[in-house]
């Protein structure tokens, strides 16, 4: 039966993959995906939080929610972004998108 | 307030010729013609002379012995106590000055109408003649010796500008930075003179210096191994002694002699040039409370009557012979100044006395050498000769101003000369009388020399002559005004209106006026004999000499020791590594930081490089420095500032190295010099 520790552990992988995908890779559409494995792992650790710890506190139940709510929004906009940009220099590369740069 | 109209504006003295010096400069001379700035300028300076002289007259027969303020306000307030006022004072001395000034001023102005007829500087000269009479006039009126020194200031620029009139001539420009530069220099000491009365007298008016319970308190201050009245009198010595080109900084005035001739004569001649000595006599009370500060004085005096007596022997130039005279008789009322004492003050009434008529001859001899300078287009008097029966009115007051500095009686300078010569033998001076009496002669002699040189005899330049023509009336006028005083000036009963105190001597001595006379008289037979006629004697004689001759016509070689110190020595030893430290090490320092700070930028630069992932490994950078400050704590200022000041380290140590490799890039220089 897996307990805390086990959960914490999966959560910060999770992270740590995310923040170095974010770090190496370069297509826009794959730092999206870090960017949801980082949110994800949030939610895990506040999931695990409740359920250990906190049985009573409705917080942690709440905040999970919240956070897939926000990425589906964040997701939308990003992707929205990422396709208007696409269309514009045929290419997915964050190097390219530099248009902004002083 | 006095019951004159005169004195009560007596402020208007110096404030008209201000008044038309704006007009002239401003107005004037851009929109209307040079004939118009001449009539406003003389205007207002005969505006000021009527205002000075009907204020002296009023004076001097309902006033006398009085020190009247008519007008005063305080300037500069430093503490409630201490305050630099400004105002005009009226005792006999600024008014027997605002009688000299206001009356040879408006002499000059319209000798300047002939004399500079048709110039291009015209309006522009006569701006500047009137901004030098009003700042001379608000010398002389001075309540306080800040404003004084204000006035100083202000009639040594316009000095400068008149005496750089010519400024399209190299040397008129070199004379006139010469003039400024030398009695700025001088006035250092004045300065300093001035912060010492200011700091121990408490106060700078000079009725509060002329205070006896003020001059004990000054002499009571030790300071730098003497009194603070001592060192405070020598100090604005130093100032006079500049401005009246005193032995050691005379230098300038034989070159001022390139200004226009009027120039020469109103300003080194007859006013700004005893601005030195009229200090020293508005300072008399505290002068006479330091035996060793007149020392300074008469020793001073002294010797430059006699140096320059000598150099005006040997000089050609007839502007520079009168300027060697000049020097010689500043020497003299100097000398004056410095053997009075407060209770014997003959030496004082001689010194006022010998300033007034001087002023009256020496501007009509210079006029008269700008006469003869206009006529014959040259200054050497060895092109000169036999102009008498060309200029005959120039010749007469020319002769009348000779016979009178030569102390020939009964003429204007037999009479101050006598009291000086008296003022020197009866306040126990032997040796001064002894000098002062020769320079008499040896002042007879020279006269007579440029006299005859130039009056008589055969000429020596007969194209130059066949051209030389009387000046006209506007010229001619001036020299025979002021012939008049330079004769019965003398006749004046002169102590009677300006003194300091009973004079214990009084009249003709006969004692000291008969050999005075007689060398006067041995010096003008000695340049008669030589000089009257064509003669070979003279130069035979400066054959003789030899090396002495030489020395004293290069005028004892003291603008090339000059050159020598400030160039080979000042600007090589001490100029030199000084400026190399500013531009090294104090630009140097300055310009690293910039550079430093450059280099620095250009590093951080690379942060900013406008790449998404660059950002983020910024901010995954800042959440582990976060987890550091939430490991370490309390530590983390110190590591924050030691990193801060290695990083200021680094990058300083790393511009060095690269300048020394000369890979620094340098800056876009201003241009220092």
């Amino acid at each position: 039966m897996p307990g805390l520790p086990h959960y914490l552990v999966l959560s910060a992988l999770l992270f740590m993959f995310g923040v170095y995908g974010l770090l190496t890779r370069r297509n826009l559409v794959a730092m999206l995906l870090c960017v949801e494995l980082i949110l994800n792992a949030a939610a895990l650790n506040f999931v695990t939080f409740h359920h250990f710890l906190f049985r009573g506190d409705p917080a942690g139940a709440v905040f999970p929610i919240l956070i897939i709510a926000v990425a589906a929004a964040e997701a939308a906009v990003a992707l929205a972004i990422i396709i208007a940009q696409f269309r514009h220099t045929r290419n997915l590369d964050a190097r390219a998108a530099d248009t902004l740069h002083g | 307030m006095t019951g004159s109209w005169f004195l009560d504006h007596l402020w208007l003295v110096p404030l008209l010729p201000f008044a038309g010096f704006l007009l002239v400069a401003l107005v004037l001379r851009p929109l209307a013609g040079p004939r118009a700035c001449s009539a406003a300028a003389i205007a207002a300076v005969a505006g000021s002379a009527i205002v000075g002289w009907g204020a002296a007259f009023a004076y001097f027969s309902r006033h006398l012995g009085e020190t009247l303020v008519p007008w005063q306000a305080t300037w500069l307030a430093f503490t409630p106590t201490f305050s630099g006022n400004v105002g005009v004072i009226a005792d006999d001395l600024s008014l027997l000055l605002v009688m000299v000034v206001t009356g040879v001023s408006l002499l000059v102005h319209i000798y300047s109408t002939g004399y500079l007829h048709g110039e291009p500087g015209y309006p522009r000269y006569f701006a500047c003649l009137n901004l030098f009479t009003a700042s001379m006039l608000g010398l002389v009126l001075s309540v306080s010796i800040l404003q004084i020194y204000v006035f100083w200031e202000l009639v040594g620029v316009s000095s400068f500008l008149l005496i750089g009139y010519y400024w399209e001539k190299p040397s008129a420009v070199s004379a006139c930075k010469k003039a400024f530069i030398v009695t700025r220099f001088a006035d250092l000491g004045f300065l300093l003179g001035l912060l010492v009365l200011a700091a121990y007298a408490g106060g700078m008016d000079f009725a509060h210096l002329g205070d006896p319970a003020t001059l004990e308190r000054l002499s009571g201050v030790r300071l730098l191994g003497t009194s603070a009245l001592t060192l405070s009198a020598v100090l604005v010595y130093a100032g006079a002694a500049g401005k009246s080109a005193m032995f050691p900084l005379h230098i300038w005035l034989p070159d001022a002699m390139e200004g226009p001739t009027p120039v020469s004569a109103l300003i080194h001649a007859a006013t700004m040039v005893v601005a030195g000595v009229y200090l020293v006599a508005r300072l008399f009370p505290l002068y006479t409370a330091t035996p060793e500060g007149l020392g300074v004085v008469t020793a001073i005096g002294t010797f430059t009557a006699l140096f320059a007596a000598v150099i005006a022997v040997t000089q050609f130039d007839i502007k520079r012979v009168l300027a060697f005279s000049t020097l010689s008789q500043l020497g003299y009322m100097m000398l004056a100044l410095g053997v009075a004492r407060a209770e014997e003050p003959l030496g004082f009434t001689a010194s006022t006395f010998h300033l007034a008529t001087h002023a009256c001859f020496k501007a009509l001899l210079f006029l008269g050498a700008g006469s003869v300078i206009h006529a014959v287009h040259s200054n050497d008097i060895r092109e000169m000769g036999g102009l008498r029966r060309k200029m005959p009115l120039t010749h007469a007051t020319f002769l009348v101003a000779c016979l009178a500095i030569a102390g020939v009686p009964p003429l204007s300078g037999f009479f101050s000369k006598d009291e000086i010569l008296a003022a020197a033998l009866h306040g126990g001076h032997p040796v001064v009388f002894g000098v002062a009496m020769l320079v008499a002669g040896l002042t007879a002699f020279y006269m007579f020399r440029l006299y005859f040189l130039t009056f008589s005899g055969a000429p020596r330049d007969h194209h130059r002559f066949e051209h030389a023509h009387e000046s006209p009336a506007s010229m001619t006028a001036p020299l025979a005004v002021l012939a008049v005083p330079s004769v019965l000036l003398g006749f004046v009963p002169f102590g009677h209106f300006v003194n300091r105190g009973e004079l214990g001597h009084h009249g003709i001595d006969f004692a000291i006026a008969i050999p005075a006379t007689l060398a006067g008289l041995a010096g003008i037979g000695l340049a008669a004999l030589l000089y009257a006629r064509p003669s070979a004697a003279p130069d035979r004689i400066a054959a003789a000499l030899g090396a002495l001759y030489r020395a004293v016509y290069a005028k004892f070689y003291f603008d090339e020791i000059y050159l020598f110190v400030t160039h080979k020595i000042i600007f090589r030893f001490i100029s030199r590594p000084l400026a190399w430290f500013d531009r090294r090490i104090v630009d140097g320092t300055m310009d690293l930081t910039a550079q430093a700070s450059r280099l620095g930028g250009s590093w951080l630069r690379l942060s900013a490089s406008g790449r998404l992932q660059n950002a983020l490994r910024f901010v995954a950078g800042g959440a582990c420095g976060l987890m550091l400050v939430l490991i370490l704590g309390r530590a983390i200022p110190r590591i924050l500032a030691v990193v801060g000041y290695a990083a200021i380290a680094l990058v300083l140590v790393a511009q060095v190295v690269r300048n020394l490799r000369g890979r620094g890039e340098p800056l876009k220089r201003i241009e220092r010099d």
